[in-house]
């Protein structure tokens, strides 16, 4: 198994795999985060995150989740280092096939800069919710429930401009890598060929334009509303 | 309509001694070249005259000049094999150049092809692979009769498209990661696709990406440079064909 996880291909299922994990996750965190804008009151956003913070089952995925991330950046680490050491000669001339831009010929860097995004965000949220505390996360009671009020957590933050920018360009850096990275996990694993490879990059697009403009939509909203 | 004459390119070329030696490029003047004229036959003009002018003639690959060897390995202006999509450099044209151009050519830049001498470098890496189980190995018999062995006509169209591969290094060349994953993947596919190939199908893949894994080849990260470079289109495609037989391979184990 070791020789596997060391081959070029056994490394690759395995960022495959954890990537489509994250997505899973960043699926459901869209749709979560969504509430902040469906209710101004702030309750259904806050009953939200207490179902997600008592939940048995998200529980149990919390610490396979931030397994996967790290599984996700370590490797991604290891095959980075690998390919530039399988050119140690650059091209005087470059090349200019795939336009400097292109998603695919930057996933390193866009995943570092989500990676120093997740940073900033778990130090916004997580971290105070969990761990520290913050004079904003008073309680509230919903529905008879007593619960953290992190709508004012979250909305303090979005009244930043700075802090909406940051948001916005993290959302918008997590679709350009996801754009590419989608698809590609699954020509890694296999389940792909002449026909649906288009398909899968059709797709792989539009979701990395629904999470680029989902979650950058919500700061936007915070900042143009209040 | 007659070809047109450039009067005058420069040549800006990657000169090595040898393997071991300092590379360095040098610029070259070339005067009077037909639009007509192939790539390599620019260059053995360029050769004749430094040949008469008692220099070093550059050192590149050559061999049919019809597309289908694979040896003219050159990287020019920032594309393997050129400007011009679907060729070999042997079947570009100076059409493809104007007047007063300079044109910049340098080796195939990858660890697993060291530079020989100027433009050559050594490919016998792709050899290895090959050799690590590129091939059928079971007894097929002798020449069957027409159908005797049925043959879906896609899989036959596809396990063809696989086998133009003619192993230049274009893919190795253009992708960033220096990957071999196309090349492996059009051998492993042209077999894949065909009851002769399929007994040993797992066996290849493994072997052929133990081999690649060795050899200092980087990791595929699906760009899709390699097929755009493909002098023969080859696809992407098949590279999702050999991470299939590969993982299914490893899991069957």
């Amino acid at each position: 198994m070791s020789s596997f996880l060391s081959a070029s291909i056994g490394r690759k299922f395995l960022m495959s795999l954890t990537g489509l994990f994250l997505v899973s996750f960043l699926c459901i965190h869209l749709t979560l985060n969504l509430f902040l804008t469906f209710d101004d009151s702030g309750d259904l956003f806050n009953q939200a995150a207490h179902f997600m913070a008592t939940n048995p089952f998200i529980r149990v995925m919390e610490p396979l989740l931030a397994l996967g991330f790290v599984i996700h950046i370590i490797w991604s680490g290891l095959i980075t280092l690998d390919n530039m050491r399988a050119r140690p000669q650059k091209y005087a001339y470059g090349d200019s096939l795939l336009s400097w831009w292109a998603p695919s010929k930057n996933m390193f860097i866009l995943g570092a800069l989500v990676l120093t995004f997740l940073v900033i965000h778990i130090m916004n949220f997580w971290v105070k919710m969990k761990l520290t505390g913050d004079p904003l996360l008073t309680n509230v009671t919903v529905g008879g429930v007593e619960m953290h009020n992190a709508y004012a957590l979250v909305s303090a933050l979005f009244r930043n401009p700075l802090y909406d920018l940051i948001y916005v360009l993290g959302g918008i850096l997590v679709g350009l890598h996801i754009s590419h990275g989608f698809w590609s996990a699954f020509q890694t694993i296999g389940l792909s060929n002449q026909i649906w490879i288009s398909r899968l990059k059709t797709v792989a697009v539009t979701i990395g334009v629904v999470f680029g403009v989902g979650f950058s939509y919500i700061p936007l909203y915070f900042l143009i509303k209040f | 309509m007659a070809d047109q004459i450039l009067n005058k390119i420069y040549v800006k070329v990657w000169r090595q001694n040898s393997p071991k030696a300092k590379g360095r490029f040098e610029t070259y003047t070339v005067e009077n070249v037909s639009q007509g004229s192939s790539f390599l036959e620019m260059i053995d003009i360029l050769n004749d005259k430094l040949i008469l002018d008692g220099k070093d003639p550059i050192a590149f690959d050559h061999d049919c000049r019809e597309g289908i060897c694979g040896m003219c390995s050159m990287y020019i202006n920032g594309h393997a094999h050129g400007p011009d999509t679907e060729v070999t450099t042997c079947q570009l044209h100076m059409r493809k150049f104007h007047e007063g151009q300079t044109i910049v050519i340098e080796p195939w830049r990858s660890a697993a092809f060291p530079v020989i001498k100027d433009l050559m470098v050594d490919r016998s890496a792709f050899e290895k692979i090959q050799q690590a189980g590129g091939y059928v190995s079971v007894n097929t018999g002798g020449v069957p009769d027409g159908n005797t062995i049925l043959i879906r006509q896609e899989d036959a169209e596809e396990a063809m498209d696989a086998a133009a591969c003619i192993g230049c290094g274009a893919c190795v060349a253009t992708c960033k990661n220096s990957s071999a994953m196309l090349f492996v993947a059009a051998k492993v596919s042209q077999f894949a696709k065909l009851p002769q190939g399929k007994i040993e199908a797992k066996k290849r893949a493994k072997a052929m990406v133990a081999k690649m894994d060795e050899l200092g080849f980087g990791n595929c990260t699906n760009t899709g440079a390699c097929e755009m470079a493909c002098p023969k289109s080859i696809s992407i495609a098949h590279i999702a064909r050999l991470n299939r037989e590969y993982l299914t391979a490893r899991f069957s184990d």
